[in-house]
């Protein structure tokens, strides 16, 4: 039933805005994390997201249904990955982990663009949950049927 | 869809949910592709898809075509009941070529809903009636 499906569309909407946040959480965290070196230093995450790709057995069946020729399986984070933007350096001879010429490396967070990120993720989310509230109603609307 | 169920020829009970047993389905099928762009909001590339509800109903009626012998393949099982799906035309173009508009689904879901839930009632008024035949009081 397609109705149960939904269940699972809206999850896996839910657990990849959830990864979102996690990221987002670690960046503005890891804003001021300083260091001596551009290796060492933390650098913005973020994650991919893709169609859920599905598995052989699915894609047989899909290719049945002559019009439900794409599957349906929501969406799935593919990987993490890391802000290639060069890191700022500051002058700031006095930090205990500044270089020998005085700098200190700053992660290439940019706090305003993560807020952005988590208000994004955070109402996407809730969006998921409302279609997920709103399955299950119909849910049981259908299993009541007849009473 | 018309069911018979025959007793021995004698009497034969004629249960006919009409098209709110189509719609029904439909209605279900047609919220999972909705759920499924929602939750593709932030894909990049994604394009977002829904049922067209009028090829949907040309299936059940009029471009069918007619079965008078046992050999014939009937047209219904070509494709599927759920009619065709389309491409959502988007409003606004978006960086990441994604056509989801959230607001736009999130209605088109309230309605497709509501319209499962008249559906459901009508379903359930038919079958009341029903039950009012059986006991016969």
């Amino acid at each position: 039933m397609s109705l149960t499906s939904i269940f699972d569309i809206a999850a896996s909407g839910m657990s990849a805005q959830s990864v979102r946040l996690n990221t987002t959480a670690s960046n503005i965290a890891n804003a001021e994390s300083v260091s001596s070196s551009e290796d060492e230093t933390y650098r913005a995450r973020h994650p991919v997201f893709a169609v859920r790709s599905n598995s052989f057995n699915e894609m047989f069946q899909q290719q049945r249904a002559l019009s439900f020729n794409q599957p349906l399986r929501g969406v799935e984070v593919r990987g993490i990955i890391e802000s290639d933007e060069t890191l700022p350096k500051r002058y700031e001879p006095g930090h205990p982990l500044a270089d020998q010429e005085g700098y200190v490396t700053y992660p290439n967070v940019n706090v305003v663009e993560e807020m952005a990120n988590m208000i994004s993720a955070s109402r996407a989310f809730q969006t998921n949950v409302d279609i997920m509230e709103s399955a299950k109603k119909m849910m049981e609307k259908l299993l009541n049927i007849g009473k | 869809m018309k069911r018979y169920f025959n007793w021995g020829n004698k009497m034969a009970i004629r249960i006919d949910f009409g098209i709110h047993e189509v719609a029904v389905k439909v209605r279900s099928e047609r919220a999972k592709h909705i759920a499924n762009n929602i939750a593709n909001a932030d894909t990049p590339g994604f394009k977002a898809r829904d049922i067209d509800l009028a090829s949907v109903m040309n299936k059940d009626s009029a471009t069918n075509m007619r079965v008078s012998h046992p050999e014939h393949i009937s047209s219904m099982n070509f494709g599927s009941i759920y009619g065709e799906l389309k491409y959502r035309n988007p409003h606004q173009p978006s960086v990441d070529d994604n056509t989801v508009d959230t607001m736009i689904e999130k209605s088109l879901y309230a309605e497709n809903m509501q319209r499962f839930n008249a559906s459901v009632n009508f379903l359930n008024g038919r079958i009341s009636n029903m039950i009012k035949a059986f006991r016969g009081d």
